[in-house]
């Protein structure tokens, strides 16, 4: 079933920056950290569960064309990445659980 | 003769505005209604060219050229160079500090990805800098 950002944020998810592109499909989740492998890994309208909060990130998520950054356990957003993320139109979410939940979750309302 | 050509300045250690030219790069080549994967392959070489240069240079520049055919991507810097080049183009080969690691760079994964993105690639190195090619076909 085809799903959007904003349907995540009845599950548990906050929106932390990027309101601009929540309309955005989602078509697939990629969990990595490593900024290089997810520049050419993970595949456009993914959303992209990462722990790293900063400006790069929302730079590898314009260039890879990701559908939302999702941070586990509650990372925190840097000031800057917000800024950019708003400024881009790219959805930064939060989320409380692991990386492992947050996949479940976006696993059962893909199906 | 290029269509197009510009040239960017990147800095050493610029982490801030890291990415800014392969985002230039995006916004130049959508307007021009290339071929998405086009678009996506000459961000990623694009990209990974300019961290290179903030993470393991002294600074340096990107000039993008538009042909008719093809994109070419010139990334420039000062120095130190690469050693062993052979050692350098290795999957997951990468001498990147610990603190940048933490920052999620550092995968060894940058140059591969340029050589698997590119239709042509090639780098020349010194200790007096470094310049990689690489152009993708449309
Ligand atoms: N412009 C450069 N100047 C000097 N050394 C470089 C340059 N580009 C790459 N290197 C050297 O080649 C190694 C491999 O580069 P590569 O881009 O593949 O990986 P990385 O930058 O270390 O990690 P990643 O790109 O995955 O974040 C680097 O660790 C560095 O030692
Ligand atoms: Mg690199």
């Amino acid at each position: 079933m085809g799903i959007k950002v904003e349907n995540l944020l009845k599950k548990g998810f906050s929106l932390v920056a990027g309101e601009k592109g929540i309309d955005r499909e989602i078509e697939g989740v990629y969990i990595c950290d490593l900024l290089s492998w997810v520049m050419s890994h993970a595949k456009a309208k993914d959303a992209w569960i990462t722990i790293q909060s900063h400006i790069n990130v929302i730079a590898v998520a314009l260039l890879s064309e990701i559908s939302c950054v999702i941070l586990p356990e509650n990372v925190k957003l840097d000031e800057d990445a917000k800024a950019k993320a708003e400024e881009e139109g790219i959805p930064v979410l939060s989320f409380s659980g692991t990386s492992y939940e947050a996949a479940i979750i976006l696993h059962e309302m893909m199906k | 003769m290029a269509l197009y050509s510009k040239e960017f300045e990147v800095k050493a250690r610029d982490f801030d505005s890291a990415g800014e030219v392969s985002s230039n790069l995006r916004a130049i080549l959508k307007q021009l209604s290339l071929a998405p994967d086009i678009v996506r392959r000459s961000c990623i070489v694009c990209y990974e060219a300019e961290m290179n240069i903030i993470i393991h240079s002294y600074g340096g520049t990107i000039k993008i050229e538009i042909f008719e055919d093809r994109i070419r991507i010139i990334a420039e810097d000062t120095g130190p160079g690469i050693e062993d080049i052979e050692l350098a183009m290795k999957e997951g080969y990468s001498t990147a500090p610990e603190e940048i690691r933490e920052m999620g760079f550092g995968a060894g994964m940058g140059l591969p990805n340029i050589k698997a993105n590119s239709d042509f690639m090639d780098i020349k190195s010194s200790k007096d800098g470094t310049v990689v090619v690489a152009e993708i076909l449309f």
